[in-house]
């Protein structure tokens, strides 16, 4: 980025002799309006020159010197969604694809340059999502080291595709270079509190997709319910879920979400949040949870993990070897927040656990021997881990490679980001980013202003900040109401964690958002408007 | 052999009764709270096979009355859902032994072909008892809300089979105009949304719908006297208007539903997208002694203005059958009349002086007396009353100013008008939370003054302004916050001021809604039963 920010003088006055535009496509001439790339690439030229794309004959291939081929299921799918995409449903072009047409651009050929196109695997927390497009007559070419980056460059290009007034689709000579600020870029969804359908889930995947969003942080389970079907366990969905048929993931819904991310370069990290936020865990295990006491007996009443009881471990470990082998993601996000200390206090096997140990009053060792315990049982899993930042708060010892989720409002989220970062760890930001609180007007615009890199810190402490995720959770929402409350307002998130620290004109993006919105809703998400206006194609659903 | 039948039945009966003991609180969920309702334990097994809807015998309406066997249809779809997609059991019909259930309609006047007005007597009487209901109204109004009463009793167990227990329902709206709002001008709502959303309003016993159909971003209206006003007004002119058929397809849904349309068209303010199409009828602003090329309030000044208007009226007249047509009359911007020498000049002419207020007054005084003289009834914003409080008696005024409205329901109720209470109830204002309460907790009749005035409150509207509203978010946002407001327009206030104890009836509520297919969004962490299942 140095680079560019100090050759920019130069190339431009070279682009512009070439009739190159640069910089906001926006304020350019009308038929830049419909282009509004989201989020936006870290370089780029267009040119005002329209290549005229024709469905009939457009084809987005393999370039012959790729090492993906058509056995790559990832890129042969997403080659189709984005067809689709751009000129709608196939099926309707199958007719005129006979005749002739005049198209500028007859093909998009995507080149992936690395041997190992990683067309079977998993992305990661390393994956290399950098792409190259480069769009001119009669070839458009699209490189990218491997399928994660070219299904980014794929979202990119079927941005830029736009049809003029009278519905033909165009293209813009353009020449970009991109790869994302942030490598963990995602959106947490609550399914406890609300139980979501899978289709829910898919749809989202499909909007995280379209807004390079590249994790998905499943809070799976909480206090109120416990939909996901464990083999080893199944009494915790049969007796903790809302319904132990109708309000459960079973073990090929949670494949199936699974796939359906890595098919868009989404990574699945799911959260198993304790000892506290388990409630509904001590519906299907007996002992798990710590009898809280009323006086002298129990109350009736649970409190968190109980820390005390070697059943407890044993349980968690055979747990957590199930959960390593269901989620193929190297992460698995261990909660470990907000655990209320009174129902331990009330319990007097738990008194007397702490006087033997030595840890007097003082509850938040008790936590921080139970949560030891549980990171060396997830660390024999050979996963690395996610907890909140109350666990790092409390002085828990942690793997050199834990990531901290920074969540809280007070202390100020740039103190705990510079704590978490001086102590050497990875460091990820939620706070500002809590969409489920809602207000009236354009709260995307704070969203947006916030930066996870905004505090005082050494060069080195910053590149600790791994990313971000935008939070929905689910105290108020459900399957009615999720999507439209997500999007567009998880897009500034997006814009934030990918594009470069300098893209921050709130005017600029409110027009590239608009429009991208208005996409959202034509590919069939009911994304809600940012202010007053409409879109070619309003939403049809409901 | 029989003996040995009778003694199962026996059994069953104990086994029925010692269920019944754990249920009862299952069916106390009628949204809004219907004025007096009794239940017994004793239920009855309802079978979508011998279940039917008929008109009693002295009933002044039968079979071909349109808006009741249109409601028939649609209940029994409503209260089974599962029959009419043929996913039922059916073994549990054979197994059991169901016997008919008849719900007996009978309305005193016919009126099958009208168009519910302010008049319109919505009272209904239900009875539940063995084998049987009896659903007496006087009008086919009343009717159905009964009908959508009796829907909200039948609940399934367990097992799937239908039930609804002994009731007497004696019911009536607290209010006679119970409005919602919805703004097709900041945001162009397709008509499956509107459609829908009067769904969800007749669920909820609302009875108005107060369509803001144009206003400044865009005018979606298509007239027929005037096309070039969509023409040229609307977002686009072919995909975000409302022809005349359309119209007529929201206006005839309503109607099956109980439901008036009232339209509003707006003026003189609110009115930037008129002007595109109506060269003429905005006030040219002025910068200095030049306009500037942009455009204020109606053109209060000229003749060809009320020529438009009275024109426009008259079509409004003749599409929209409701007797009442909303004036508007708020927001009026004086900068731009101040800029301009031609308004300076009449405002000397009219001895206004320098207060524009008079000149806003003017003009609606002259729209109002136009309205009367199609024989309709004028609904105006608040402003135009705090403006001039010397207006047409039987104007109905419009609150929407958030402070102070109990201040202001006394004046205007002293003044003698007939009043609606908004302002409390804009809920496309969202914040975190459960901020239904703050609707539920209005008390619009609670303000100084006489009985007399506090008649005057003919009722209330829910309004959703189109800002940040589209078909992407309406559902949700409106339901159930809707509902809130509904049941403080239908039902006792005094039996309903607790919103704890209402919470798990409207949570029930919010769940039948979503299993009629109305995206009404979660109150707090649970669940339904039946999720919903689209996107």
């Amino acid at each position: 980025m140095y680079c560019l920010l100090k050759c920019a003088p130069l190339i431009l006055a070279v682009a512009v002799c070439h009739g190159w535009l640069f910089g906001d496509f926006v304020e350019k001439q009308k038929e830049l309006d419909e282009i509004s790339l989201w989020p936006l690439p870290q370089k780029f030229q267009s040119s005002a020159v329209a290549f005229k794309l024709s469905p009939a004959s457009f084809q987005i291939v393999h370039a012959k010197q790729s090492s993906a081929g058509p056995s790559c299921s990832i890129l042969v799918n997403a080659f189709r969604r984005y067809f689709e995409y751009m000129f709608g449903d196939l099926k309707k072009h199958e007719k005129s694809r006979n005749k002739v047409y005049d198209s500028d651009l007859v093909e998009l050929q995507v080149w992936i340059t690395s041997a190992d196109p990683q067309c079977d695997g998993y992305p990661s927390l390393q994956s290399d999502e950098s792409y190259e497009l480069s769009v001119d007559k009669p070839s458009a070419v699209l490189k990218a080291a491997n399928v994660w980056g070219a299904l980014r460059g794929l979202e990119t290009f079927s941005q830029l595709v736009y049809k003029d007034d009278y519905g033909a689709n165009n293209i813009n000579k353009t020449e970009i270079s991109d790869f994302p600020r942030f490598a963990h870029r995602g959106i947490l969804l609550d399914s406890s509190r609300h139980f979501l359908p899978l289709k829910v889930i898919l749809a989202n995947l499909e909007a995280m997709a379209m807004n390079k969003f590249n994790v998905f942080h499943w809070h799976i389970v909480d206090d109120p319910s416990f939909p996901y079907m464990s083999r080893t366990f199944p009494d915790l969905s049969q007796k903790g879920a809302y319904h132990p048929f109708t309000h459960v993931y079973t073990p090929s819904d949670v494949k199936m979400v699974i796939e359906f991310a890595r098919m868009r370069g989404i990574r699945v990290i799911p959260e198993f949040d304790t000892p506290g936020h388990t409630q509904s865990w001590g519906n299907g295990i007996k002992d798990l949870l710590t009898p809280c006491y009323s006086g002298s007996s129990p109350s009736g009443t649970f409190g968190p993990v109980n820390p005390i009881l070697n059943s407890s471990y044993d349980f968690m470990t055979q747990f957590f070897k199930e959960i390593s082998t269901v989620f193929p993601d190297a992460y698995i996000h261990l909660g470990g927040d907000e655990v209320d200390f009174s129902c331990w206090k009330s319990n007097p096997d738990i008194q007397k656990f702490m006087a033997q140990q030595g840890f007097g009053t003082d509850y938040s060792k008790l936590e921080s021997f139970y949560i030891q315990r549980l990171l060396d049982i997830v660390t024999a899993t050979k996963k690395g881990y996610m907890v909140w930042q109350e666990v790092f708060d409390n002085g828990v010892k942690l793997k050199a490679d834990t990531q901290i989720h920074v969540w809280k409002e007070r202390p100020q989220y740039q103190d705990e980001m510079a704590k978490v970062t001086a102590a050497g760890f990875n460091a990820l930001l939620s706070t500002p980013w809590y969409l489920n609180r809602i207000s009236y007007g354009q709260d995307w615009v704070n969203v947006y202003k916030a930066d996870p890199q905004n505090f005082t810190g050494t060069d080195a402490q910053k590149k600790l900040v791994i990313g971000g995720e935008a939070c929905l959770w689910g105290e108020y929402v459900d399957a009615t109401n999720l999507t439209p409350r997500l999007w567009p307002r998880a897009s500034a998130v997006a814009e934030r964690l990918w594009s470069d620290k300098s893209v921050t004109d709130v005017g600029n993006a409110y027009n590239r958002l608009a429009q991208h919105r208005c996409r959202m809703v034509r590919r069939g998400i009911p994304a809600e408007p940012l202010f007053v206006g409409h879109c070619r194609q309003e939403y049809m659903g409901l | 052999m029989s003996r040995s039948v009778s003694q199962s039945r026996q059994v069953r009966w104990c086994l029925i009764v010692a269920v019944v003991a754990v249920w009862v609180q299952q069916v106390d969920g009628v949204w809004p709270l219907p004025q007096q309702l009794h239940q017994s334990p004793d239920r009855d097994p309802l079978s979508p096979r011998l279940f039917s809807f008929t008109y009693g015998r002295d009933s002044a309406a039968q079979t071909g009355c349109s808006v009741l066997d249109a409601a028939f249809k649609r209940y029994f779809s409503i209260i089974f859902p599962d029959f009419t997609t043929g996913s039922e059991n059916v073994l549990q019909y054979m197994w059991s032994e169901h016997s008919p259930f008849v719900v007996s309609v009978s309305v005193k006047t016919r009126g099958c072909d009208g168009y519910p007005d302010e008049d319109s007597d919505e009272s209904y009487t239900l009875s539940v008892s063995e084998g049987q209901a009896v659903l007496r109204s006087v009008s086919v109004w009343g009717a159905l809300r009964g009908l959508e009463s009796f829907s909200q009793l039948v609940y399934q167990d367990d097992y799937g089979t239908y039930f609804i227990n002994k009731t007497e329902i004696v019911d009536f709206p607290r209010f006679a105009f119970r409005g919602l709002l919805l703004d097709t001008s900041r945001h162009y709502l397709p008509l499956h949304a509107i459609l829908k959303t009067l769904d969800a309003m007749a669920y909820s016993k609302l009875n108005v719908f107060h369509w803001h159909i144009v206003d400044d971003p865009s005018f979606p209206y298509q007239s027929r006297t005037f096309p070039d006003l969509s023409n040229k007004g609307a977002f686009h002119p072919f995909t975000h208007i409302y022809t005349p058929s359309d119209v007529m397809r929201v206006i005839e849904h309503a109607r099956m539903r109980g439901i008036r349309v009232v339209p509003e068209f707006d003026s003189p303010g609110h009115t930037q997208s008129w002007g595109k199409g109506q060269p003429g009828l905005l006030t040219p602003c002025y910068k200095g002694s030049v306009p500037s090329g942009s455009f204020g309030p109606v053109d209060p000044t000229v003749d060809t203005t009320y020529k438009f208007m009275e024109s426009l009226l008259k079509e409004v007249k003749f599409v929209f059958p409701d007797s009442y047509v909303h004036l508007g009359g708020d927001e009026v911007s004086f900068a731009c009349w101040q800029s301009n020498p031609n308004v300076r000049k009449f405002m000397e002419k009219m001895g206004f002086g320098k207060d524009f207020t008079k000149l806003e007054s003017f003009y609606m005084e002259s729209i109002m007396n136009m309205t009367a003289a199609l024989n309709k009834t004028s609904i105006v914003w608040q402003d135009v009353f705090d403006y001039h409080e010397r207006i047409p008696q039987d104007t109905v005024l419009e609150i929407w100013k958030g402070a102070k409205y109990q201040a202001e329901l006394s004046r205007m109720t002293q003044a003698g008008h007939r009043v609606l209470l908004s302002a409390p109830w804009y809920i496309n204002h969202i914040s975190y939370g459960q901020d239904w309460r703050d609707s539920y907790a209005v008390r619009p009749q609670n303000f100084s003054g006489t009985d007399e005035q506090k008649k005057l409150v003919i009722g209330g509207e829910v309004a959703m302004w189109g800002e940040y509203v589209d078909a992407t978010n309406l559902s949700p946002r409106l339901w159930p916050r809707a509902c809130a407001a509904a049941e403080r327009l239908w039902s006792n206030e005094e039996k309903t001021l607790n919103a704890d104890l209402a919470f798990p009836r409207l949570k029930e509520f919010r769940c039948e809604l979503v299993r009629r297919g109305i995206l009404a969004e979660p109150l707090f962490v649970g669940h339904c039963r039946h999720e919903y299942d689209g996107l």
